[in-house]
């Protein structure tokens, strides 16, 4: 059943958007921009975690839910913190998976070369 | 003058455009934009539940799917098999965290020619430096906010 809401959502939230690029002409940049902000806000008003709670990974694998890791990391460090945590959470919180990205494109740039299309 | 001629020739060429695309196939996008995106959180949720079962916390867990996820998107892109799944996919290879993973490795691999520093360096952040600006600010502000009202 997991396995079906992730879908159902994470296929969701896809289809949101391909709608918005096949009707906005936003670019897939602009795309990646929008969703991480308005998951950082839904996240910040504590709406995302119930999603994820319903979907898992339909939820939290969409790049909404890389927003929320960064409002729920800045929320986390202000309690810890307070103020400076503002500055510090949410890069804190995302560090991991940027880091990641990073790592993994230079060692794939350093194999890879680029490919005809 | 001549940029009037430009200006008009460039309508010209939107209108022609519109008329040659094929029409509204954005129904079928949504629908592959949904398969593709599902099958890419289906993923995901496997790799959660295998985690979990091996007594991985919640945070720690999310992390270490996203983690896998972006790994094996970036090798995908290096193979040149990530841009065959976002010719079918559409949005449904851009919105999951996959996409974010490829739009750092496909510049990176693209312009490592141009150098390792002003090639690769300045251009693997093409998109990810953007999301990662707007998220950050976006987070400051959420910040902010939640130190007044919590």
């Amino acid at each position: 059943m997991d396995y079906v809401k992730a879908f159902i959502v994470g296929g969701g939230i896809c289809v949101i958007g391909q709608i918005l690029i096949d009707k906005t002409k936003l670019t897939s940049a602009r795309i990646l921009v929008l969703f991480v902000v308005l998951g950082c806000l839904l996240g910040g008003l504590g709406w995302y975690d119930k999603l994820i709670d319903f979907a898992g990974a339909g939820a939290s694998v969409p790049l909404p839910g890389f927003g929320n890791t960064l409002a729920k990391g800045v929320m986390a460090e202000v309690d810890a913190r307070g103020f400076a945590g503002a500055l510090t959470g949410g890069l804190k919180s995302a560090a991991g998976g940027i880091t990641a990205a990073i790592v993994f494109a230079f060692l794939a740039a350093v194999i890879f070369s680029p490919k005809e299309k | 003058m001549a940029k009037r001629e430009i200006v008009k020739s460039d309508k010209d060429y939107d209108k022609l455009v519109k008329e040659a695309s094929p029409n509204s196939p954005i129904v079928k996008n949504c629908i592959k934009a949904f398969i593709g995106g599902g099958i890419i959180c289906c993923i995901g949720q496997f790799l959660m539940n295998v985690l979990s079962s091996y007594g991985l916390v919640t945070e720690e867990r999310n992390m270490a799917v996203s983690v896998i996820l972006i790994g094996i998107a970036s090798l995908l892109t290096g193979l040149g098999w990530y841009s065959k799944i976002g010719r079918f996919a559409g949005a449904g290879s851009v919105v999951p965290i996959t996409g974010f993973s490829n739009s750092v490795t496909a510049p990176a691999i693209e312009f490592k020619k141009e150098g390792f520093v002003m090639g690769l360096g300045a251009k693997i952040f093409t998109v990810a430096g953007p999301v990662i600006l707007y998220g950050t600010l976006t987070s400051i502000f959420v910040g902010i906010v939640y130190y007044f009202v919590r």
